[in-house]
C-alpha cells in the first residue's frame, strides 16, 4: 500500500463533504475515482495535498503521515497532483512552467549562480532539457516557449500533467483531466497515463467519464456523498448494485 | 475619569464616522480607498470656503460639504476604481490608484490655499460649555456627537430598512449574485462611495470644527488611525468600526492621562498589529483572512 | 563643453544624482516583496533602523564607515525575520496594513526616544557617503536581483506570485521565500538609509513616514514590476522629473511643492490606469506592435 486513507472526514459547517472515507492505492496502480457531482472527489484530493486539513482520519504515504502536513512537505514526500480547473501559472511559458514543477529536483545553491561558476550552468541546463523532454512526452515540445495563457485547453491539460511529472512524484493525483476534451483527446490522456504508470508513478485518477476510467484503471473506488460506496476491480465495480443505483445510468454510456 | 469619557467619547465619534465610510467600500469592494482621507480633507477645506467666503453659517454648510463628499467621492470611484473592476489586480491597484487621487487632490488644496494650518472664524461655532457632573463639556462637542449619533443612526437605516441599503449588502455578500438577481452592481457601488464619502465629508467638517485646524495634511494621521479603527472592529463590519471607533477615542484618551502623551499614537498601531496578529478578523468581523 | 562648465552642472544636480540612485535602491526595496506577490509597506521602517544604526555608529564609534553600512544592511533584515513570521500569513491588503502598522510604531518610536533627540534627531551627521558608494550598493542590488531571476528561487517566486496554494503544492516552501524577499528588502532600505543619512547629514523621525514608503512604491509601480530593474527606471524618471517640472512651473506660476506632488499623483493614476506594467514595458509593448503591424501588412 503506498497511499492509505484511513475514515478521512471533512465537515464544513454542518455538512461532511467526506463522510469516513478509505482507500488504498498500490505502488504503480492507477486508482480511479468516480462518483456524482458534489461527492466528495476533488474535496479528497485536496485533503490528501494538504489544502484544507481534514476533520478526522489518517492518510499515510508508505506509512508516513500525511495528514496534519503542510502542502510543501507532501509534496516533498512525493504526492503531486493536476486540478480540476487547471492552475498553471498564466504568465509563464509551458516550459517554465514545467520548470517550476522540477522545484523539488533542484540544488542549485543561489551563491554558485552569483557567482557565476559552470557547475550552476550545467544544472540550470539539464533541467531546462529535463523540462522540454517531459514537455516532448506530453507532445507539447513545439509550443514549449509559448505562455501557458495562450494555450488552448487541452494543450494546457498536458503542459499541467508534465509539470505534475517534473519531480517525479510516487503518486500523482489528476482531477478530471479529460473533461471538455473530444475522444481524441481523451484517448491520448489515456495513453499518457498508461505512460506514466509504466514509468512506475502511481496515480489517483478523479474522472467523469467513466468509460476512460474503466480501461485504464487497474482499481476503482466509488464515492458517493462523502462515502465509499464501492471498490474493486473495474468489472465488479461496474456490476455492483450500490454503484449502479447511486450513479450510472447515462454516464456509463458516455 | 468622568472628563476623560467625554473626551474619549468626542474623539471616538469623530473616528467612527471616518472609520463607517472606510469599511463600508472595503464591504462592498473589498479594496481599501486611501483616497478617503483626501474627502475628509478636502470637505472640511469646502466647509471653510463656504462659510469664510459665502458667509454660510455652518447650519448649512456643514450639510452642502457633505453632500460635496458624496459627489466627490462617485468621482473617485468613477475615475479610480471602475476603471479597475475585473482586472486580476484590481486590488493592490485600486490602492494605488487611490493613493494616485488623494495625491492630485492634496496638490489642488496646497496650490490654491497653500500648506498651512487655516482656522475657522470665530463665532462659526457656539463656544459655550456646560458642566455635568465633574467632567467639562463644550457644546461644541455635543453638537459633534449628536451629529455623529444620528448620522450612524441614519446609516443603519438606511442600510437596515431601505432598498438600496439591501442592495448594498447584497453586493457587499456577492456581486455576482446580486448581478444575478437584477441588482445594477455599478450603480450601487458608485452609490456606496456616496455614503462612504459623505461620511467622510462629515468627519472631516467636526474634525475641522473640533480642533479648529484645517490643513492639508489633516487626512494623513487619521487615515491611518482609521486603519487601525476598522482593522480592530473588522473589515467590512459597519457596527464594529463605529464601536471601534469609540473605543479608539477612548483608548487614546485615557493613554494621554495615564501614561503619557507621547503614547497617544503609537497605542492606536500597537493595537493594530496585535489585532492583525492575534484576531485578524477584528472584533465583530467575520471572513478568514489569513492564507490558505 | 567646458570643464569648468561640467563642474557647474555638476555642482547644481549632485544631489539629484545621489537621490536618482537612492530611489533606486529604495524602489528595489519594495520591488523585492512585491516580486513575489506581497505588499509591503515596512520599508520606512527598515530604512529608519538602518539610518539610526548607522548614525549612531558613527557618533559614538570610531567604525569604518564600511561597517557602519554593512550593520545599516543587516539590522533591518534581523529585524524582518520576527516581523515576517506572524504578519507574511495575512492576506493582500491585511499584510499591507499590518506592516503600515509597523512602519508607524517604529517611527513613533524614534519619535520618542530621547538618546536620538525624539522628533528632531540627529543632526550634523558627517558626510561620509560618495555618490558613487550610492550607485556601487544600487549596482549591487541589481546584481543580485538579477542573479536570482532564472535561478530555482526565481522561478519559485514567480510561482508564488501567479498561485501560491499552487505552488506549495509543487514543494515549494512558501512562507520561507517569502520571508526570505522580505529581509532583502529591509536590508536594502537599510542600506539606502544610512546612506541617505550620511549624505543629508540628518536622521529624522519625519523622513520614515507613511508618504515615504508610499513614494518608494510609487517608484516601483511606475518604473514596474514585472522585471527587476523596472523600479530602478521608475524611480531615476520620478526624481528627475522634479527637476525639470521646477523650469516649466515657474515660468507658469505654479508653485513647485504643489506641483511635484500634483505630477507625482498624475502619473501614477495614468500608469496604473493604462501602463499597468509601468514604463519599463513599452519597448516589449511597443515592438509587440510593431510587429503586429508588420504581420498584418504581410497577411
Amino acid at each position: 500500500m503506498l497511499l492509505e486513507l484511513k475514515d478521512v472526514r471533512r465537515t464544513f459547517g454542518g455538512l461532511a463533504a467526506v463522510d469516513g472515507a478509505s482507500l488504498a492505492v498500490e505502488a504503480g496502480e492507477v486508482h480511479g475515482l468516480i462518483g456524482p457531482n458534489g461527492a466528495g472527489k476533488t474535496t479528497l484530493l485536496n485533503l490528501i495535498s494538504g489544502l484544507i486539513p481534514a476533520t478526522s482520519g489518517t492518510i499515510r504515504l508508505d506509512g508516513v503521515r500525511l495528514d496534519g502536513l503542510p502542502s510543501h512537505r507532501i509534496a516533498a514526500l512525493g504526492v503531486t497532483r493536476t486540478y480540476q480547473n487547471i492552475r498553471l501559472f498564466p504568465a509563464l511559458t509551458a516550459a517554465d512552467n514545467v520548470l517550476v514543477g522540477a522545484h523539488l529536483k533542484r540544488h542549485a545553491p543561489l551563491w554558485r549562480r552569483m557567482l557565476f561558476l559552470p557547475s550552476a550552468a550545467v544544472e540550470e541546463r539539464g533541467a531546462r532539457e529535463a523540462s522540454l523532454a517531459l514537455l516532448g512526452r506530453v507532445g507539447m515540445a513545439e509550443r514549449a516557449r509559448e505562455r501557458a495563457s495562450n494555450l488552448s485547453y487541452g494543450e494546457q491539460r498536458r503542459v499541467e500533467i508534465a509539470r505534475a511529472l517534473a519531480s517525479s512524484p510516487r503518486v500523482m493525483l489528476l482531477d478530471e483531466p479529460t473533461a471538455g476534451m473530444n475522444p481524441g483527446e481523451v484517448a491520448a490522456i489515456a495513453e499518457l497515463i498508461r505512460g506514466v504508470s509504466r514509468a512506475g508513478h502511481s496515480v489517483l485518477l478523479v474522472e467523469h467519464n467513466v468509460k476512460l476510467v474503466m480501461k485504464v484503471c487497474d482499481r476503482i473506488t466509488v464515492l458517493d456523498f462523502g462515502k465509499v460506496i464501492a471498490d474493486g476491480t473495474p468489472a465488479e465495480v461496474a456490476s455492483d448494485p450500490a454503484v449502479i443505483a447511486a450513479y450510472l445510468g447515462g454516464e456509463a454510456a458516455a | 475619569m468622568g472628563q476623560q469619557i467625554v473626551n474619549g467619547l468626542f474623539l471616538g465619534s469623530i473616528y467612527a464616522l471616518f472609520a463607517l465610510g472606510y469599511t463600508l467600500v472595503f464591504g462592498v469592494l473589498d479594496i481599501l480607498n486611501l483616497a478617503h482621507q483626501a474627502v475628509f480633507m478636502v470637505c472640511a477645506y469646502a466647509a471653510l470656503v463656504l462659510v469664510v467666503h459665502l458667509h454660510m453659517p455652518m447650519v448649512a454648510a456643514f450639510p452642502v460639504a457633505v453632500l460635496l463628499g458624496g459627489l466627490l467621492g462617485m468621482l473617485v470611484d468613477r475615475i479610480a476604481f471602475k476603471p479597475l473592476r475585473g482586472r486580476s489586480d484590481s486590488n493592490i491597484a485600486g490602492l494605488i490608484s487611490s493613493i494616485a487621487l488623494a495625491t492630485i487632490l492634496e496638490a489642488g488644496v496646497v496650490q490654491f490655499f497653500g500648506p498651512d494650518v487655516e482656522r475657522f472664524p470665530f463665532g462659526t461655532v457656539p463656544t459655550r460649555s456646560l458642566k455635568i457632573g465633574g467632567a467639562v463639556i463644550s457644546e461644541l462637542q455635543i453638537i459633534i456627537i449628536a451629529i455623529a449619533l444620528v448620522m450612524l443612526a441614519g446609516l443603519t437605516w438606511l442600510l437596515r430598512r431601505t432598498q438600496l441599503g439591501r442592495r448594498i449588502r447584497a453586493v457587499a455578500e456577492s456581486p455576482k449574485a446580486a448581478r444575478v438577481l437584477g441588482v445594477n452592481v455599478d450603480r450601487i457601488i458608485s452609490a456606496s462611495f456616496f455614503v462612504s464619502s459623505a461620511l467622510g465629508a462629515a468627519a472631516g467638517v467636526l474634525f475641522g470644527l473640533a480642533f479648529n485646524n484645517v490643513a492639508p495634511d489633516m487626512g494623513r494621521s487619521v487615515e491611518l488611525k482609521g486603519l487601525a479603527v476598522i482593522v480592530l472592529g473588522g473589515m467590512g463590519s459597519m457596527p464594529g468600526a463605529a464601536l471601534a471607533g469609540l473605543a479608539l477615542g477612548l483608548l487614546e484618551v485615557f493613554t494621554v492621562a495615564w501614561i503619557g502623551s507621547s503614547y497617544r499614537d503609537a497605542v492606536a498601531f500597537g493595537v493594530l498589529f496585535l489585532v492583525l496578529v492575534l484576531r485578524p478578523r477584528g472584533l465583530l468581523g467575520s471572513a478568514a483572512l489569513r492564507e490558505a | 563643453m567646458s570643464l569648468g562648465g561640467l563642474q557647474d552642472f555638476w555642482l547644481t544636480y549632485q544631489s539629484t544624482v545621489a537621490f536618482v540612485g537612492l530611489n533606486g535602491l529604495l524602489a528595489l526595496s519594495v520591488y523585492t516583496t512585491l516580486s513575489c506577490g506581497q505588499l509591503s509597506l515596512a520599508q520606512a521602517a527598515f530604512m529608519a533602523i538602518g539610518a539610526y544604526a548607522s548614525a549612531i555608529l558613527t557618533f559614538h564609534t570610531r567604525a569604518p564607515f564600511a561597517l557602519n553600512l554593512a550593520v545599516a544592511t543587516l539590522l533591518p533584515a534581523l529585524v524582518a525575520v520576527p516581523l515576517g513570521l506572524p504578519v507574511l500569513r495575512l492576506k493582500g491588503v491585511f499584510l499591507a496594513i499590518a506592516t503600515i502598522g509597523f512602519g508607524e510604531v517604529v517611527r513613533l518610536f524614534f519619535v520618542n526616544l530621547d538618546f536620538t533627540n525624539g522628533a528632531l534627531g540627529l543632526t550634523a551627521v558627517p558626510q561620509r557617503t560618495a555618490i558613487w558608494m550610492i550607485y556601487a550598493a544600487l549596482a549591487v542590488a541589481l546584481f543580485v536581483l538579477w542573479r536570482v531571476r532564472g535561478s530555482r528561487a526565481g522561478y519559485a517566486l514567480e510561482a508564488i506570485r501567479e498561485d501560491e496554494p499552487a505552488a506549495r503544492t509543487m514543494g515549494i516552501d512558501v512562507a520561507r521565500y517569502k520571508l526570505a524577499m522580505l529581509a532583502l528588502g529591509a536590508a536594502f532600505a537599510g542600506l539606502a538609509g544610512a546612506l541617505e543619512a550620511h549624505y543629508t547629514f540628518m536622521v529624522a523621525p519625519g523622513t520614515y513616514s507613511f508618504t515615504r514608503v508610499v513614494d518608494m512604491l510609487v517608484y516601483a509601480v511606475v518604473g514596474g514590476t514585472g522585471i527587476f530593474y523596472g523600479p530602478v527606471v521608475g524611480a531615476t524618471f520620478l526624481t528627475l522629473l522634479p527637476e525639470v517640472l521646477r523650469e516649466v512651473g515657474s515660468r507658469v506660476g505654479l508653485q513647485p511643492g504643489p506641483l511635484r506632488l500634483f505630477v507625482n499623483g498624475l502619473v501614477l493614476l495614468l500608469v496604473i490606469l493604462f501602463l499597468p506594467e509601468g514604463i519599463s514595458s513599452l519597448p516589449g509593448r511597443l515592438r509587440a506592435r510593431r510587429r503586429a503591424r508588420r504581420e498584418a501588412h504581410a497577411a
